[in-house]
C-alpha cells in the first residue's frame, strides 16, 4: 500500500518517493502544486520527519526536510508519496 | 554618471529585507507599484567610493512563474517590460547558507535572464553557530557568477558587497553557462548537485528552534501561548497607549487654547481651532496605538514567531477561506481598523489580502466604544439576566459578536464570488527563531509611522477641513430656534438624508450628527451634543446626552442606531487607508457601499422588528 506524507504521525520519519497531485480534490489547485512543493524544498530522495501537527484534526503539519522546516496542510501533504526508509 | 540600478532578489527567509535595511538604512521609500497591491521598496546605497547606487527590493519569492502578483511584477521588472520600473543593470541575489539547495535554484533560474548577477551568500551568525561551512570559491565557479559572503544584519558584513557595487555598469560580467533545461525539477537537481559539492560541513540542527517549537507548536501549550501573547499585546495597546493618547489630546487642546488667546473670535480662529487642530488631532491621537501594535507585530515577525501564529490559526481561518496570516490584521482591527488594514501586507495572496481588508472594519474598533457606551447607558436597563449576567454587558458582547459573525459571513460570501480563485496553498517555511535586531524593527516601524503621518497630513486633513466648513456654513440666522448646525450645509445634508433614514427610525437630529460623524465614529457623540445644543466636554456631553436621548428617542430608534454603528464605515481615515492599501478606488467604493448597505438593511430590520415587538 502506498504511503503518503499526510499518513505520518508526529515523530515518524520517512523518505520522499514522488508526487501525486491527482489525489487533490480541487484540480485547479492541483495544477501547479507539484512545482510549488518542489520550490519550497520537497524533492525525491529527501528525508522527512513530521515535527508537529495542528490542534484540530491534525491540520496543518510542520515537516522537517533536510535542514528546513515547512508547514503545509494535510490536503497538500496528501500529494507527497513516501517510500521505505 | 547616473546611479547604477541594482535589484535585490531572494527567497522568503533568505535575509533579503535585513540586507536591504542594512544597505540603505533610512534612505528608503516604501510605496505600491501602480495599480497593484505589490509593495515597492527602493532606496539608495552610498558605496565605499562615495557613489550612489539605486537599489530596488523585489518581493521575496521562490521562482519567477507568473502565479502571484509578486512574481508577475518581479518578472516584468527583470525582463524590462514593467511600465514604470526600469530594468535593473545588476542583480544581487540573496541566498541563505542554511538553505542552499532551495535558494540556489532561484539563482539558476535568474541566470537565464542575461543580467549580471552577484550572489550574496548570507552567512547569518546562525549559520556559523549551526556549524555550516561552505566552499565559496567552488560555489562561484559552479554557478558562473561572483559570490560574496555577507552578514546581512551587520554594517561590517556588507562592506565587500558595497565595494563591489561601486563599479561602473559596464564592469559587471554576465553569468556564464546558462542552464539548458529550465524546468523546476531540472533546476532543482542542478541546485542539489551544487549544494552537495560546496558544502564542507552541513551543520547540526538548530536546537533552540526545536526546543521553542515544542512549546509554540504544541497542540495545547501552543494555543495557550498564542492567546496569552495576544492578550498581553492588546492589554499593551489599550493601557500603554492611554497615557500618550491623553498627552496628545491634551497637547492639541492646549494648542487650541493658545490659538484662542492670539487670534480674535471669528472665522480664522474657528478654522484653525475646530478645523485644523481638532481635525488632525482626532487622527494623530491613534499614533501611540499604532506604534505599540506595530512594535509587537514587527518583533513577532522578525523573531520568526509570526509563521507559528499563522500555523496555530490556519485551521480556523481556513473555514472562511482565508489563511492563518489573516488573523493578526483582523485582531488588530479591534483596536483600530487603520493599523489592521496596514498589517495585511503580511498576506502574500492578493485575493486573500483584499478579502481581509474588506472585512477589517467589521471588527469593533475602540472608536465605537463611546457610541456604544452612551446608548447602552441610556436605553438598556441595568438589570441581570438569567440571574447572573448584566443585560448591558450582554448587549455589549452581542454588538461585538454581531461584527465578528458578519465578518465571517461577508468573507465566506466574497471568497465564493468576487474574490473567488483557486485555493491558495498554505505551504510556508517555518524560519529558525532569532533575536530581532533593534535597528531593523525601528526602520520598519518608521516606514509605517511615516505612511500614517503622511495620510494624517494630507487626505485626512482635507476631509477634516471640508467637514468643518460644512458644519459652519451657511451661518444660522439671528435668534434661530434650532442649533446652528441645523442651518449649515451639514444640517441640510442631514435633513435631506432624513428622508432616506426615516424607515430606520432616525430623526433629523441623528441624520445631521452622522454627517460630521464621518470624520470618526466617536465624533457622532459630540455632534449629537451639538444638535441637542449641549455644552461642555465629551464626557459631560455624554452624561447629560443620555438623559436627553432617553426622552427624545423611542427604543427601536436607539437599537437601530446601535446596529448602524456595527456596520457603517463612519470613518474617513479607514476609507483613506483602504484606498491606499488596495491601491484601487473600486475596492474602496465597494467597501463603502457594502458597509453602508448592510448598515441600512440591518438597522431597518432592527427598527421594524423592535417596533412590532413593542406594540
Amino acid at each position: 500500500m502506498t504511503k503518503y506524507l499526510c499518513d505520518l504521525k508526529v515523530g515518524d520519519q520517512s523518505i520522499i518517493l514522488g508526487f501525486d497531485t491527482s489525489r487533490v480534490e480541487d484540480q485547479e489547485f492541483a495544477i501547479d502544486l507539484e512545482d510549488r512543493l518542489l520550490e519550497i524544498g520537497f524533492e525525491e530522495g529527501l528525508d522527512v520527519e513530521v515535527l508537529h501537527k495542528g490542534t484540530f484534526g491534525g491540520d496543518p503539519l510542520a515537516v522537517k526536510i533536510g535542514t528546513i522546516t515547512v508547514a503545509l496542510r494535510k490536503m497538500e501533504a496528501a500529494a507527497i508519496i513516501l517510500g521505505e526508509k | 554618471m547616473t546611479a547604477l540600478r541594482v535589484a535585490l532578489i531572494g527567497a522568503p527567509n533568505s535575509g533579503k529585507s535585513s540586507l536591504f535595511n542594512t544597505l540603505t538604512g533610512s534612505h528608503q521609500k516604501v510605496a505600491n507599484y501602480p495599480g497593484v497591491t505589490v509593495e515597492r521598496r527602493a532606496g539608495t546605497v552610498l558605496t565605499e567610493a562615495g557613489e550612489n547606487v539605486y537599489l530596488v527590493d523585489l518581493p521575496g519569492l521562490y521562482s519567477l512563474n507568473d502565479r502571484s502578483l509578486d512574481e508577475k511584477v518581479s518578472r516584468e521588472i527583470l525582463t524590462g517590460v514593467h511600465e514604470t520600473e526600469e530594468q535593473p543593470e545588476v542583480l544581487v541575489c540573496v541566498i541563505n547558507a542554511a538553505n542552499l539547495r532551495v535558494h540556489l535554484r532561484l539563482v539558476l533560474e535568474l541566470k537565464s535572464l542575461d543580467i549580471p548577477i552577484i550572489v550574496a551568500l548570507n552567512m547569518h551568525d546562525l549559520a556559523t553557530r549551526d556549524g555550516i561551512e561552505i566552499d565559496v570559491a567552488r560555489l562561484s565557479e559552479e554557478l558562473g557568477v561572483p559570490v560574496m559572503t555577507t552578514i546581512a544584519v551587520k554594517d561590517s558584513g556588507v562592506k565587500a558587497l558595497k565595494e563591489y557595487l561601486s563599479r561602473d555598469a559596464s564592469a559587471y560580467a554576465k553569468p556564464t553557462g546558462k542552464p539548458a533545461d529550465t524546468t523546476t525539477r531540472a533546476l532543482q537537481k542542478e541546485a542539489g548537485r551544487i549544494t552537495k559539492l560546496v558544502t564542507i560541513k552541513e551543520g547540526g540542527q538548530h536546537k533552540m528552534t526545536r526546543l521553542l517549537d515544542s512549546v509554540a507548536l504544541h497542540p495545547v501549550a501552543g494555543i495557550v501561548l498564542f492567546f496569552t501573547m495576544l492578550f498581553f499585546m492588546f492589554q499593551a495597546v489599550f493601557s500603554w497607549a492611554e497615557g500618550p493618547m491623553d498627552f496628545i489630546e491634551g497637547s492639541f487642546a492646549a494648542l487650541g487654547e493658545i490659538v484662542a488667546t492670539y487670534i480674535p473670535e471669528g472665522i480664522l480662529r474657528s478654522f484653525i481651532q475646530d478645523g485644523l487642530i481638532a481635525g488632525v488631532g482626532s487622527v494623530l491621537v491613534f499614533l501611540p496605538q499604532i506604534i505599540i501594535l506595530f512594535t509587537f507585530i514587527l518583533i513577532l515577525e522578525a523573531s520568526g514567531y509570526m509563521a507559528r501564529a499563522a500555523f496555530i490559526m490556519d485551521k480556523l481561518m481556513a473555514k472562511v477561506g482565508l489563511n492563518g496570516r489573516a488573523f493578526i490584521p483582523l485582531l488588530s482591527s479591534f483596536a483600530c481598523a487603520i493599523p489592521g488594514i496596514m498589517a495585511t501586507r503580511t498576506i502574500a495572496n492578493h485575493r486573500d489580502r483584499i478579502t481581509t481588508i474588506m472585512i477589517a472594519p467589521l471588527m469593533t474598533c475602540s472608536a465605537r466604544l463611546p457610541v456604544y457606551t452612551l446608548l447602552i447607558a441610556a436605553f438598556i436597563p441595568n438589570i441581570k439576566v438569567m440571574g447572573y449576567f448584566g443585560l448591558q454587558g450582554v448587549v455589549f458582547f452581542g454588538l461585538y459578536m454581531a461584527g465578528i459573525i458578519s465578518a465571517i459571513i461577508v468573507a465566506a460570501v466574497m471568497k465564493k464570488t468576487i474574490t473567488k480563485g483557486a485555493l491558495q496553498p498554505f505551504l510556508m517555511e517555518l524560519p529558525k527563531y532569532q533575536l530581532p535586531r533593534l535597528r531593523h524593527v525601528f526602520l520598519e516601524l518608521w516606514q509605517r509611522v511615516r505612511a500614517f503621518l503622511r495620510r494624517a497630513g494630507t487626505i485626512i486633513l482635507y476631509a477634516a477641513i471640508a467637514l468643518w466648513a460644512l458644519t459652519l456654513y451657511p451661518r444660522a440666522p439671528e435668534n434661530a430656534p434650532e442649533a446652528d448646525i441645523y442651518y449649515s450645509f451639514a444640517g441640510m445634508i442631514g435633513r435631506a438624508l432624513q428622508v432616506i433614514f426615516a424607515p430606520l427610525g432616525f430623526n433629523w437630529e441623528i441624520s445631521i450628527a452622522l454627517v460630521p460623524g464621518m470624520a470618526a465614529r466617536e465624533v457622532a457623540v459630540s455632534a449629537l451634543g451639538t444638535v441637542y445644543a449641549l455644552q461642555g466636554d465629551e464626557d459631560q456631553v455624554a452624561q447629560s446626552l443620555a438623559t436627553v436621548l432617553q426622552s427624545a428617542w423611542p427604543l427601536p430608534t436607539a437599537l437601530a442606531f446601535l446596529a448602524w454603528f456595527i456596520y457603517a464605515p463612519q470613518c474617513l481615515a479607514t476609507l483613506a487607508t483602504a484606498r491606499r492599501e488596495t491601491n484601487s478606488w473600486g475596492w474602496t467604493a465597494f467597501m463603502t457601499g457594502y458597509l453602508f448597505g448592510l448598515a441600512y438593511l440591518i438597522s431597518l430590520i432592527v427598527n421594524i422588528t423592535a417596533t412590532a415587538l413593542l406594540n
